[in-house]
């Protein structure tokens, strides 16, 4: 049996050195060795839920050596991974570890999204917290948190339109990441559908003859709004997505088959766009919402003071 | 009376639609089949009064609000009653329009190009979507008037009569005033509500 190292910090910007890891492991059984794990964000946690599916899917049940941190166990148990990795992996480790408890501080636990009815059911359970938090944790005013709501539902309405499978979402605060010494809230949704490239090559793969590509399909539907239904309302959700994270300072990053592209606030240092990682199916959306500082003003934006990708399609 | 024949007053009130018009009890107005089904609901309870009528969308209990929702329910409806083969002569507005509710509700009409009258909160009755300085100054004025011929909106606002007549012209295609009799009359939407 391979071991697959799951990184000490799991978070997106280290989620490509797990799908390389995984990648090198080729066929045969894996175990993901998460007993140094120390942080992990909800993108690590679906992430990592993905990544076990896809090792599944050459037929032998990967395994997970759970990490040695109690800290981060009962994290993860109060954020119903262990739940859900208890149906893809063989768990190994974590002593006594227990099932996700009902109430808690989480904000929301990962879900799995199949079906509009999800949504709906994400979007109730989250919305009065959601609320709360955004406006006396990260100081956003009041009218703006509302939006909260309608951002989740449209990232995962992203899953069921464009991937053609299910994925999974989970949301949660964190009084400072790796990244930004502020209170953040961190959206991270998953799925291992057919990936924006799939999604779009019916309509722009003929257009774009042998440049057609991951990096190409993001940049159409991140940058350009195309969708490959015909409805011109369609492809809307994820410009609106950005416009308000944009207004919050915040980042948002798509990764879909061997490209991320990214609108990066000026917190952040990664590029805006990403060619030639390893290949990971569907596509992996990351959202960041940091607290606001001091005086911010209400349409302070991220896509004009950070980066944001502008290659032409 | 109004002058202009029956224009019946017709009160939607969205989140208690929505949850008549799907399957199950949601009290968000997201995703797009709920949009879908939402505007069958109102197509249909427009169609069945059989006559004329102003559809005040109502948005007060509305909490979320997201785009694909909006799109489906707000431009889609629209669009359908601005066309030739419309169901039924409805007229809509909004009201009940949070901050929140609003820029979705921008986003959408602007991708259609469409406009809609709107109360909003902390702001009154405003006209939402894309529209051009003249028109907006005349529909202020019709707004103000009730109803109006081009002529008399036109000494109003110190204005050109043609270019009024225009920007009214444009404002009844939208359905965000209607346009009656011969010579021209146009009536502004929401004092019709007073029947």
């Amino acid at each position: 049996m391979k071991v697959i190292p799951v990184p000490q910090t799991l978070e997106e910007r280290t989620f490509d050195a797990l799908v390389q890891a995984l990648a090198d492991a080729g066929a045969g059984r894996v175990l993901f060795d998460a007993r140094r794990v120390r942080w992990v964000d909800p993108y690590g946690m679906v992430g990592l839920l993905a990544a076990g599916e896809v090792a599944a899917q050459g037929g032998d049940r990967p395994a997970l050596q759970l990490p040695d941190s109690s800290e981060v166990l009962s994290y993860l148990s109060r954020m119903a991974f262990l739940d859900h990795a208890d149906g893809i992996f063989e768990l190994h480790g974590g002593g006594r570890r227990g099932r996700s408890g009902g109430a808690s501080d989480v904000l929301l636990e990962i879900t799995p999204i199949r079906s509009y009815d999800d949504i709906h059911v994400v979007v109730d359970r989250v919305n009065a917290h959601a609320i709360t938090i955004l406006t006396q944790q990260l100081q956003y005013p009041h009218r703006e948190a509302f939006q909260f709501g309608a951002v989740l539902s449209e990232v995962c309405q992203n899953i069921l339109e464009h991937a053609q499978a299910a994925g999974w979402v989970a949301a949660q605060t964190y009084s400072r990441t790796p990244r930004i010494e502020r209170r953040v809230v961190k959206i991270g949704v998953v799925d291992l559908g057919i990936g924006f490239k799939g999604s779009l090559a019916a309509s722009l793969a003929a257009r774009h003859g042998e440049r057609w590509s991951d990096v190409v399909a993001l940049e159409a539907a991140f940058i350009h709004g195309l969708t490959r239904f015909h409805d011109p309302g369609r492809g809307q959700g994820l410009k609106q997505i950005r416009k308000q994270v944009g207004r919050w300072g915040g980042k948002v990053s798509i990764r879909s088959g061997t490209a991320r592209i990214a609108d990066v606030p000026e917190w952040d240092d990664v590029p805006p766009l990403q060619e030639r990682l390893p290949f990971f199916p569907g596509a992996q959306i990351d959202i960041v919402l940091p607290a606001r500082i001091g005086e911010e003003a209400a349409d302070r934006s991220a896509v004009t003071r950070g980066r944001t990708p502008g290659r032409a399609v | 009376m109004n002058g202009i024949g029956p224009v019946v007053p017709f009160r939607i009130d969205l989140s208690t639609l929505v949850r008549r018009s799907v399957a199950s009890l949601y009290s968000h107005l997201v995703t797009r089949p709920t949009g879908q089904a939402l505007r069958l609901g109102i197509e249909s309870q427009i169609c069945e009064l059989g006559t004329p009528c102003v559809s005040v969308l109502d948005f007060s209990q509305v909490a979320v609000l997201d785009y694909s929702c909006a799109d489906e329910t707000v431009a889609k409806l629209i669009l359908r009653f601005r066309k030739e083969d419309r169901p039924a002569d409805a007229f809509f507005l909004a009201r009940g329009v949070s901050e929140h509710h609003r820029d979705t509700l921008e986003a959408v009409l602007d991708r259609h190009g469409l406009l809609l009258v709107a109360e909003v909160e902390g702001e009154g009755r405003t006209l939402l979507g894309p529209v051009g300085d003249l028109e907006r100054a005349a529909w202020e004025a019709l707004e103000h008037r009730g109803s109006a011929a081009a002529a008399h909106l036109a000494d109003d606002l110190t204005a050109p009569e043609p270019a009024i007549s225009e920007a009214l012209a444009s404002l009844a295609d939208h359905r965000v005033v209607l346009r009656r009799g011969s010579p021209e009359t146009y009536y502004a939407l929401t004092p019709l509500l007073a029947g």
